[in-house]
């Protein structure tokens, strides 16, 4: 009986205390749900960079167009010697038609309802198997009869991919940073709140509490405004996102951007907040009441 | 029981707050700890309570030797003493009730024990309260009496009582005497820090007087200072 009276006090003190110092509580919250959508809405940016630069990787194409004397059935001839060039993986036809239909289906379709398929050159899509040597490949292809010009547009995708590693170890600090400072922040801002209370902790002291007893109640107090705030940052987050992202699909449509929907990330990235809510809202309260549990 | 053997106290500002205080409080004692501003009273309760540390001899309460102990045991150790302040130290936001079920709560006890105690220690300090009011609501001396029923309640050896009438009118100082008087009578050792010197001669009681740190006497029925000895 005596433990499930003691529990009932700790629930009951835990939960009284959050509405007592209602406005610390609300503080602490804010600082835990700013914090974790700075560090979400980084997190977010790298995986949608990332998305973007795989697709241009998936894309890492040589693009080599068959000279327009060739009739058809020399120009899949090719074939054959581009796929001897080495480091090429395998190329790929793509006769005039096909090279239309992908267009149309593309970009919108009445760009080209007065062209005709034979504006458009046989080509091939030669994949690598290491973009590292795309220029050598680049220029064996070009060598080859038959091949009137080669279209590598590399340096776009290396030039991505610059930029993920960049957003990657940017957000990557941020997001040490902000989990030290949320830490640092929530722990004074309990530490405050610790403080308003010192002299019913100094009383508890006085009567024979143990560490343990005086501890909890403000423990469980930091648990709850740390997995509050993390539920309440990630509806923010998932409001936030849809709505940049509706924003930027509905700008970028006929472009390569495609963002990456929140579904995918949503279980995650609730983990995730979750923990950072646990880790600081438990540690932050633990730090703050340490000095008070001295004597 | 207290024992106090050749204690000295230096802060770490250097002040030496005791300089070779010894005394011994026998179980179910009574006694007076008296002496003017800054003679060294608070140094002793906070000694005792074991909120400081002595920096020199040996204290030891309710058979806790406080230099030896480890930290873990203060809990323990405090359990058997029950300490009264002179601004009542009662939690603002908890009813009466509340203030000194907390103290029962605090060293583990059920609600059930807490629901038998609470108001069997209201009515034997004599607190004729609502005891759903705040402690703001009442008088002073009715928050006297919660902080002694809150000192009360978890069944100390002692009663540590720190200038228990300092924020009290005279009557009402001399109530609260006669209700540690009563608390004594069934059992409890009683210590009470002061310096109303005239509160002290009306009771016959054991005087334990101190003065710049150091024991200046030691005796039954009156306060003396140093001007009576010299």
């Amino acid at each position: 009986m005596r433990i499930f009276s003691r529990i009932g006090y700790y629930i009951k003190e835990g939960v009284s205390s959050i509405f007592t110092h209602g406005f610390m509580s609300f503080a602490s919250i804010c600082v835990i749900v700013a914090c974790l959508l700075i560090m979400g809405s980084f997190t977010l940016l790298a995986l949608n960079v990332q998305r973007i630069i795989g697709t241009f990787e998936d894309e890492n194409i040589i693009l080599a167009f068959v000279d327009d004397s060739l009739d058809d059935a020399q120009a899949r001839d090719l074939q054959s010697k581009l796929q001897a060039v080495e480091h090429v993986e395998r190329a790929e036809f793509i006769s005039r038609d096909e090279a239309m239909e992908s267009l149309t289906s593309t970009y919108d379709k009445e760009y080209f309802d007065n062209l005709d398929s034979t504006v458009l050159a046989h080509r091939y899509a030669v994949y690598l198997d290491d973009i590292a040597y795309a220029s050598q490949v680049q220029n064996a292809v070009k060598d080859i009869p038959g091949i009137a010009r080669v279209n590598a547009n590399l340096h776009i995708a290396r030039g991505f991919i610059t930029v993920r590693n960049i957003v990657a170890s940017v957000s990557l600090v941020l997001i040490v940073v902000l989990f030290v400072i949320s830490l640092f922040i929530m722990s004074n801002t309990i530490k405050l709140a610790t403080f308003e209370r010192r002299e019913e902790i100094a009383i508890m002291r006085m009567v024979g509490a143990t560490s343990h007893f005086i501890r909890t109640p403000f423990v469980l107090e930091g648990f709850i405004l740390g997995i509050v705030g993390a539920l309440v940052a990630y509806l923010a987050q998932w409001g936030l996102y849809e709505l940049v992202t509706e924003k930027l699909i509905a700008r970028f449509s006929s472009t390569f951007i495609s963002t990456l929907p929140f579904s995918e990330v949503n279980i995650p990235l609730l983990v995730v907040f979750g923990v950072i809510g646990f880790i600081v809202g438990v540690g932050g309260s633990s730090l703050a009441i340490k000095n008070y549990l001295k004597v | 029981m207290v024992q106090m053997i050749d204690v000295y106290k230096a802060y770490d500002n250097g002040t030496k707050a005791l300089k070779g205080i010894s005394f011994e409080l026998d179980d179910g004692e009574f006694a007076f700890l008296v002496g003017p501003s800054g003679s060294g009273k608070s140094t002793i309760i906070k000694l005792l309570t074991g909120e400081i540390a002595a920096t020199e001899g040996r204290v030891v309460v309710n058979g806790f030797d406080l230099g030896q102990m480890k930290m873990r045991k203060m809990p323990r150790m405090r359990r058997t003493l029950g300490v009264v302040f002179q601004d009542f130290r009662l939690i603002e936001k908890k009813t009466v009730y509340e203030n000194v079920a907390f103290a029962m709560r605090a060293v583990g006890a059920s609600n059930r024990e807490i629901r038998k105690r609470v108001p069997y220690v209201l009515e034997l300090v004599g607190l004729n309260v609502d005891p759903k009011r705040k402690p703001q609501e009442l008088s002073g001396g009715e928050q006297q009496r919660v902080a002694i029923a809150r000192a009360l309640v978890n069944n100390p050896s002692m009663i540590i009582a720190d200038e228990p009438t300092g924020n009290l009118d005279p009557a009402r100082s001399l109530e609260i005497i006669l209700l540690l008087q009563k608390i004594n009578e069934l059992g409890t050792t009683v210590l009470i820090v002061t310096h109303e010197k005239d509160l002290v001669d009306q009771f016959s009681k054991r005087v334990i007087a101190i003065d710049q740190g150091r024991l200046i006497s030691d005796g039954t029925g009156g306060y003396y200072t140093y001007e009576n000895i010299q």
